[in-house]
């Protein structure tokens, strides 16, 4: 690939990202003649839209309690001995209910990338790695981050990796993180 | 279809609300039937994709009612990217069913509300809040690690990905809805700001704002209406698990034109391919009576949000076999005959896709998207380009059958609808 920053410098920007201010107003002028009115400029206002949610795990909790106690959870299947490594209560093969299983804490990278911008949630952590990890014994996949390689030239498909806790629980699925092994 | 329109697809339409960028693509639908008068309409379907875009809850019954079709029968249409191509097809199931003898097909999205960045993090709400979204929640994310698994398993190259981009964006160059008309070099995509490795800037479509109307009725209400009335003669919808890494890792499923034999490492769909989008190709195929689409079909407007999923879809369609996406656009294949996009392509213009600039150049607004293929195909099959493009530069010269294919969520949902000339 080519680099096209041989210098190192950050290259300035060529423009300018729209903002979200504007300015106080407090009245707006109205032409007299009615038939003016469709020349209107558009009125932009600003509106917040805030919510906060009291999401619930609901039957994926298991999980989640995991991470916090430094174990990996999936589900398998008692009749068709499926395994999910990102957790589903209910089998999508035979349609019975899962049960809870310890999964391996090492696996492989199955596919990768790296996230140089985000949804703005995740902007200020970029860039940063996503895998999907596959296990031993495992039917399906665990997507997660990895920490370590600097780039992704550094990161294989196929590559070892080991899972890593985090000391304090978020209780997020970044609870757990992936390492090269 | 007897008719359609699109309003242009703009970064930002401060200028109007939703209801007026419908009214805008409906209006010039209905100009161009002037036989269809507004009372023979029976009802319609509309689509838009984020309430978060929106801001505003039942904004479909607003639109219905902006467009005088209160009381009719109404209902919104909503599955991700795939939400133009689903409703397209709801409108069809509301004249084939009889139901309805004139349905109209309208849908929107209103991006530019919010910055970029926020875009993005509403779209990722569109995966798993409980395991995906936390973890980094990015679309872009998702599918370059689809393509990097793609390249792995079938050898792949950021530079066949980076001709997607340079075919879609010098197709739009003739085409006045587009969004982004640019002449680019393979090199251009490469050194435009690396995204989601290895997805540049330039290999994925950029957020509108914009609206499209398709008009549709029974066979003998079409040639009332018009002497050039396209005909759907396939329809295939698809689904696949919201979280890619749930998605099986067993065999494909085979085309008419395809042998186990093809495929025998091959697990399938993994997250290299969108098994949706083949199980939406095989229905349209079967119904439509088509054993071997790169013969049988004239063009394709499909969904390419990413060049990799462009390149992904070929397979998907049975264009090419699964793994020879890549050698399919290098051999050039899908590019069109008549342009000259400063490059070496054998085949050249063997099975245009993206004749309009595709997502990439045209602009992505979702709950539009779908039906803007359908517009852009009906008027390729009409012969009509120059007429709505006020350019022939566009028209295949024999655009008897194409097809079009709407997209969700790497591969939640996809539609595959093919069109025919009707008369
Ligand atoms: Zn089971």
């Amino acid at each position: 690939m080519a680099k096209k920053n041989p210098s190192k410098r950050p290259a300035a920007s060529s423009k300018f990202e729209e903002p979200m201010t504007g300015t106080t107003v407090f009245n707006v002028p109205l032409p007299a003649d009615l038939k003016a009115l469709k020349g209107t400029s558009p009125i932009v206002v600003k509106q917040p839209y805030n919510i906060e949610y009291l999401h619930s795990y609901g039957q994926d909790s298991p999980f989640f309690a995991g991470l916090s106690n430094k174990k990996l959870l999936g589900t398998k299947c008692p009749k068709c001995d499926y395994t999910w490594a990102t957790p589903r209560l209910a089998c999508t093969q035979c349609g019975g209910e899962t049960d809870w299983v310890e999964i391996p804490q090492t696996g492989r990278v199955h596919t990768f990338t790296t996230c140089y911008f985000g949804g703005e949630e995740f902007l200020k952590e970029t860039p940063f790695h996503l895998v999907l990890v596959e296990f031993d014994g495992v039917d399906t996949l665990l997507l997660s981050r990895l920490l370590g390689p600097a780039q992704p030239e550094e990161i294989k498909i196929g590559m070892k990796i080991k899972a890593k806790f985090r000391r304090n629980s978020q209780l997020k699925p970044t609870d757990v993180y992936f390492v090269p092994a | 279809m007897v008719s359609g329109g699109v309003s242009k697809f703009a970064k930002a339409r401060p200028d109007a609300t939703f209801q007026k960028i419908v009214k805008e693509s409906f209006d010039y639908a209905m100009n161009d039937v002037p036989k269809l008068k507004h009372s023979m309409i029976d009802g319609s379907v509309v689509s838009y994709f984020s309430d978060h875009f929106t801001r505003q809850l039942m904004a479909g019954i607003m639109a219905v009612d902006y467009l005088g079709l209160c009381p009719k029968p109404n209902k919104r249409i909503e599955g991700g990217g795939a939400t133009g191509g689903l409703c397209f097809q709801a409108g069809w199931e509301a004249v084939a069913s009889g139901r309805m003898n004139v349905c109209a097909a309208f849908g929107f999205e209103t991006m530019s509300r919010v910055p970029t960045w926020k875009g993005n993090e509403f779209i990722a709400l569109a995966s798993d809040v409980n395991f995906d979204y936390p973890v980094g929640g990015f679309y872009s994310g998702y599918y370059a690690m689809m393509v990097n698994r793609h390249m792995h398993e079938f050898g792949t190259t950021v530079e066949q990905l980076a001709m997607v981009s340079v075919k879609n964006h010098m197709n739009a160059y003739g085409n006045p809805y587009a969004q982004k008309r640019r002449k680019l070099t393979i090199a251009d995509v490469r050194n435009s700001a690396m995204v989601a490795y290895p997805l540049t800037l330039l290999d994925i479509c950029v957020m509108s704002d914009g609206a499209a109307t398709c008009i549709l009725a029974d066979e003998e209400t079409a040639f009332k209406l018009t002497d050039h009335p396209v005909k759907i003669t396939g329809v295939g919808t698809g689904t696949d698990m919201m979280r890619m890494s749930d998605r099986p890792h067993g065999e494909v499923l085979l085309a008419p034109n395809e042998k186990k034999s093809d495929y025998r490492n091959l697990k399938y769909p993994g997250v290299h391919s969108f098994r949706a989008g083949r199980s939406a190709g095989l229905q349209a195929y079967k119904m439509a009576g088509i054993t071997d689409p790169l013969k049988q079909l004239d063009f394709v407007e499909l969904h390419d949000a990413y060049t990799s999923s462009e390149i992904q879809t070929y397979e998907d369609l049975a264009l090419c076999k699964y793994g020879d996406g890549g050698k399919f656009v290098e051999a050039g294949y899908p590019f069109m005959p008549q342009i000259d996009y400063g490059m070496k392509l054998p085949k050249k213009g063997a099975l245009p896709v993206n004749p309009s600039g595709g997502l990439i150049a045209c602009g992505h607004p979702v709950g539009a998207t779908g039906l803007m293929q359908a517009v852009f195909a009906f008027w390729q099959i009409q012969g009509s380009i120059k007429k709505h493009y006020g350019s022939p530069e566009l028209q295949l010269k024999k655009a008897n059958r194409g097809l079009i294919h709407s997209h969700a969520g790497t591969g939640t949902y996809v539609t595959v609808s093919i069109m025919e000339r009707g008369w």
